[in-house]
């Protein structure tokens, strides 16, 4: 795995077009490879560590699953969530984990920028899986990995992305791939949520979800945090459902066949229906599948 | 030898030959020989033969800065700063006189404890005044004190770091002070637009993922400040601005005469929020990189989310960066204060959100005024009201370079230039995003009331 020139991945707008197609390539090798039970040592002798300063459990199984399936030893770094969020010892917390032995961190924290905090304090390599409401490119190059296996080469393609765009990492690392793909992204959501983001190139913000959905190649739809609506954001989660929640009516409105998806966990009933998350456009489930090579090639790009 | 010295000392006789003197007051812009003999500006002919003398050629003279807006943390802060090095960073950055501000823990909000900082600060390197808390703990709800307060010297009243939230004890702290000539100087900020943000509101702060503050959380309080001040007759000193929208609003309550007057740091005119994004480029330079594409170009894995530009107000758009700049040239802007906020290390190597907001600014006010200077955005004669006379005259001190009046005075090389490093600087904290920068203009000697506070590389003594 020679000529790769990271050192960490802490988003994805440091990645070229070709380091994020290659990205994608060695993802379904290493999918291949996952399914004929192949055995893998490219990460023997490398520590990895899982620091985790927010609650996840898809995200954090899946880099386990990823590290360990490369021959990896992987330890759960015991941070104290309530601490860590405070902001009061970041830095002295991963140098400590540093001299125990770990190479390489996957960093999840609330705060965005605190991966690159981390990257120009410990001298270990840092993949960041999730900052704030900045940034998750892992979840971003997973999500473009399923979509170009289902809807073909993105150049030119039309995709949707509905819900708190404002707040969400992951639509922020969706912007930056999909259109490095050369997709353009519609953002369809309330005012306050999608606020700001017009003037990204390829990317339009609707006045309204049909415009934004209409003729899309593929739908996403962001998790819902319940608590937002306390914020003025929107007047109740029963009107965001009714004004933006996806169902098959809305979904009619995009390209034949488009597909949908959702980086999970989903709230069933408020952004999008049950039966939908359940029917076969629903690419939720092959997310999941494609979060573990995914990450395998990421942690194998980065080991060089 | 230090190079500081304090307005204890003897006062102190010397000539300058053939420097550029400024005296903005007066109109003065020429080149002249300037002799100072105990502590006085006198004539040339009256020089004792013995007394040192400095040649000026290439440097300037000027009446020595005033910063309205410090922070020197004493009491209770030590570790960040004291009089005493505050005022030594103030003395090296070419300011003889510095206000302090009243956050302190405890907070300057009754007499003893404003008499204590006025005590422990008679023989540091620059002249200590104080502005006292408007309210008693700075809670804004009782006033404090203010008729004995201002009987002590303060030259204002401030809740600054928070607004006086309540539009009615605003009113009240206008109203008590008007008479006794005083200012409210009054943090804008209204706490409910500002809450949970970390950053100017804007395309960067929307590429980062960080809360923005929007401009409308300064103006409510400016226009609300404004109408309490003319229904009062009031003085109000709004501090820091940072937006094109409060100069606007500021610019028209002149115009119909209200009492109203402002200031903007140097770091609300250099710096952008792009900084926040880790570029350096200054507000007048040419955009490129993430100032230019706020979207799509990558982010510096080093100096993004720099948690020293965490500043509130937050650091500015361009636009209104190159607003304010305006202001400072048409005059609109009274003075430039630092605001100078230091921190102890382990409050600023945090993420971005969790850092306390604040740069330190005594050091480099003056080389930062310098740069836009030379970028030929500001006069240098006006550089120096601004800085200097203009904020002096606000709080009753006179500045003037005239045959007579005690020496006050800052002598300063424009064109030498200076790297900024945490090592050097007299402040106890470095927490400033121009580490590692080199700028413009060296001070090279700082007289306070006829006594040398500071000098560098003339008058050594022996």
């Amino acid at each position: 795995m020679t000529g790769w020139p990271h050192r960490h991945l802490l988003d994805v707008d440091q990645l070229t077009r070709d380091e994020l197609e290659r990205c994608l390539d060695l993802a379904v090798e290493m999918r291949e490879r996952r399914l004929r039970r192949e055995t893998l040592d490219i990460l023997r002798g490398e520590v990895v560590g899982l620091a985790f300063c927010e609650p996840s459990t898809r995200t954090r199984v899946s880099f386990e699953l990823a590290a360990e399936a490369l021959g990896a030893q992987v330890v759960e770094l015991p941070i104290d969530v309530s601490s860590v969020t405070k902001g009061e010892s970041l830095v002295d917390t991963l140098r400590t984990l540093e001299r125990t032995g770990v190479t390489t961190i996957i960093l999840r924290h609330a705060q965005s920028g605190a991966p690159y905090l981390a990257a120009r304090s410990v001298p270990v390599r840092i993949i960041n899986s999730g900052d704030g409401s900045h940034a998750h490119p892992t979840q971003a190059l997973l999500d473009a990995l399923t979509l170009r296996d289902a809807i073909g080469p993105l150049a030119g393609k039309k995709i949707a992305i509905v819900g708190d765009i404002g707040h969400s990492r992951v639509a922020r690392s969706n912007l930056h791939a999909l259109t490095a793909l050369g997709a353009s992204v519609w953002l369809a959501g309330p005012p306050a949520w999608i606020r700001g983001f017009d003037g990204w190139p390829g990317v339009h913000v609707a006045d309204r979800l049909e415009d934004a959905v209409a003729d899309a190649d593929a739908v996403m739809t962001l998790r819902i945090q319940l608590e937002r609506e306390a914020g003025g954001g929107v007047p109740s989660i029963r009107e965001y459902t009714t004004r933006w929640g996806l169902d098959a009516r809305r979904l009619a409105l995009a390209s034949p066949g488009a597909p949908l998806l959702h980086p999970g966990p989903t709230n069933e009933g408020v952004e999008i229906t049950a039966e939908l998350a359940a029917s076969e456009r629903s690419l939720i489930a092959t997310q999941v599948v494609n979060g573990v090579a995914m990450r395998m090639a990421v942690l194998a790009l980065l080991r060089g | 030898m230090t190079r500081f010295g304090s307005l204890g000392d003897p006062p102190a006789s010397f000539g300058i030959t053939g420097a550029r003197v400024i005296d903005p007051a007066a109109g003065v812009d020429r080149l002249d020989d300037l002799a100072v003999v105990d502590g006085r500006l006198a004539e040339w002919a009256t020089l004792d033969a013995n007394a040192a003398r400095i040649d000026g050629s290439g440097l300037v003279v000027a009446p020595g800065l005033c910063d309205l807006h410090a922070h020197l943390r004493e009491p209770g802060m030590e570790r960040a700063e004291t009089l005493e090095s505050g005022a030594q960073a103030a003395a090296y950055g070419g300011y003889t006189t510095v206000c302090a501000m009243p956050n302190t823990d405890p907070p300057l909000d009754e007499p003893a404890r404003v008499a204590l900082v006025l005590e422990r600060a008679r023989r540091c390197a620059t002249r200590v005044r104080v502005i006292a808390a408007a309210t008693r703990d700075r809670a804004g709800e009782r006033l404090t004190e203010i008729g004995e307060l201002a009987e002590m010297g303060i030259v204002g009243t401030s809740d600054d770091g928070l607004s006086i939230a309540s539009g009615r004890v605003a009113r009240g702290v206008l109203a008590y002070l008007g008479p006794l000539g005083l200012p409210l100087i009054e943090h804008a900020e209204d706490a409910s637009l500002a809450a949970g943000s970390v950053m100017r509101a804007g395309p960067i702060a929307t590429r980062l993922g960080l809360a923005g503050w929007p401009p409308s959380a300064e103006l409510a309080v400016v226009e609300r400040d404004i109408a309490l001040a003319e229904e009062t007759s009031g003085w109000l000193h709004v501090t820091h601005i940072s937006t094109a929208g409060s100069l606007e609003a500021i610019r028209r309550a002149k115009e119909r005469g209200v009492h109203v007057t402002c200031d903007v740091t140097p770091h609300h005119l250099a710096m952008t929020d792009a900084w926040v994004a880790g570029d350096r480029r200054f507000a007048w330079e040419e955009p490129s990189g993430i100032g230019a594409d706020p979207f799509g170009a990558t982010l510096d894995q080093e100096l993004a989310y720099d948690a020293r530009c965490r500043v509130n107000p937050p650091l500015p758009s361009r636009s209104d960066a190159l607003a304010l700049l305006g202001g400072v040239a048409d005059g609109v802007i009274d003075a430039i204060a630092t605001d100078h906020a230091p921190h102890p290390v382990e409050r600023k190597a945090v993420e971005f959100a969790a850092a306390a907001p604040g740069i330190i600014g005594l050091e480099t006010a003056l080389s930062l005024g310098l740069a836009a200077v030379a970028a030929g955005i500001l006069g240098l004669a006006r550089l120096l009201e601004v800085m200097g006379s203009g904020p002096a005259a606000l709080i009753g001190e006179e500045r003037a370079l005239r045959v007579g009046a005690p020496a006050d005075l800052v002598l300063f090389d424009p064109g030498a230039r200076w790297r900024v490093e945490a090592g050097t600087l007299a402040s106890s904290s470095s927490n400033t995003p121009l580490l590692g920068m080199e700028l413009p203009g060296v001070v090279r000697l700082t007289v306070a009331d006829g006594r040398i506070t500071y000098r560098e590389g003339v008058l050594e003594q022996s």
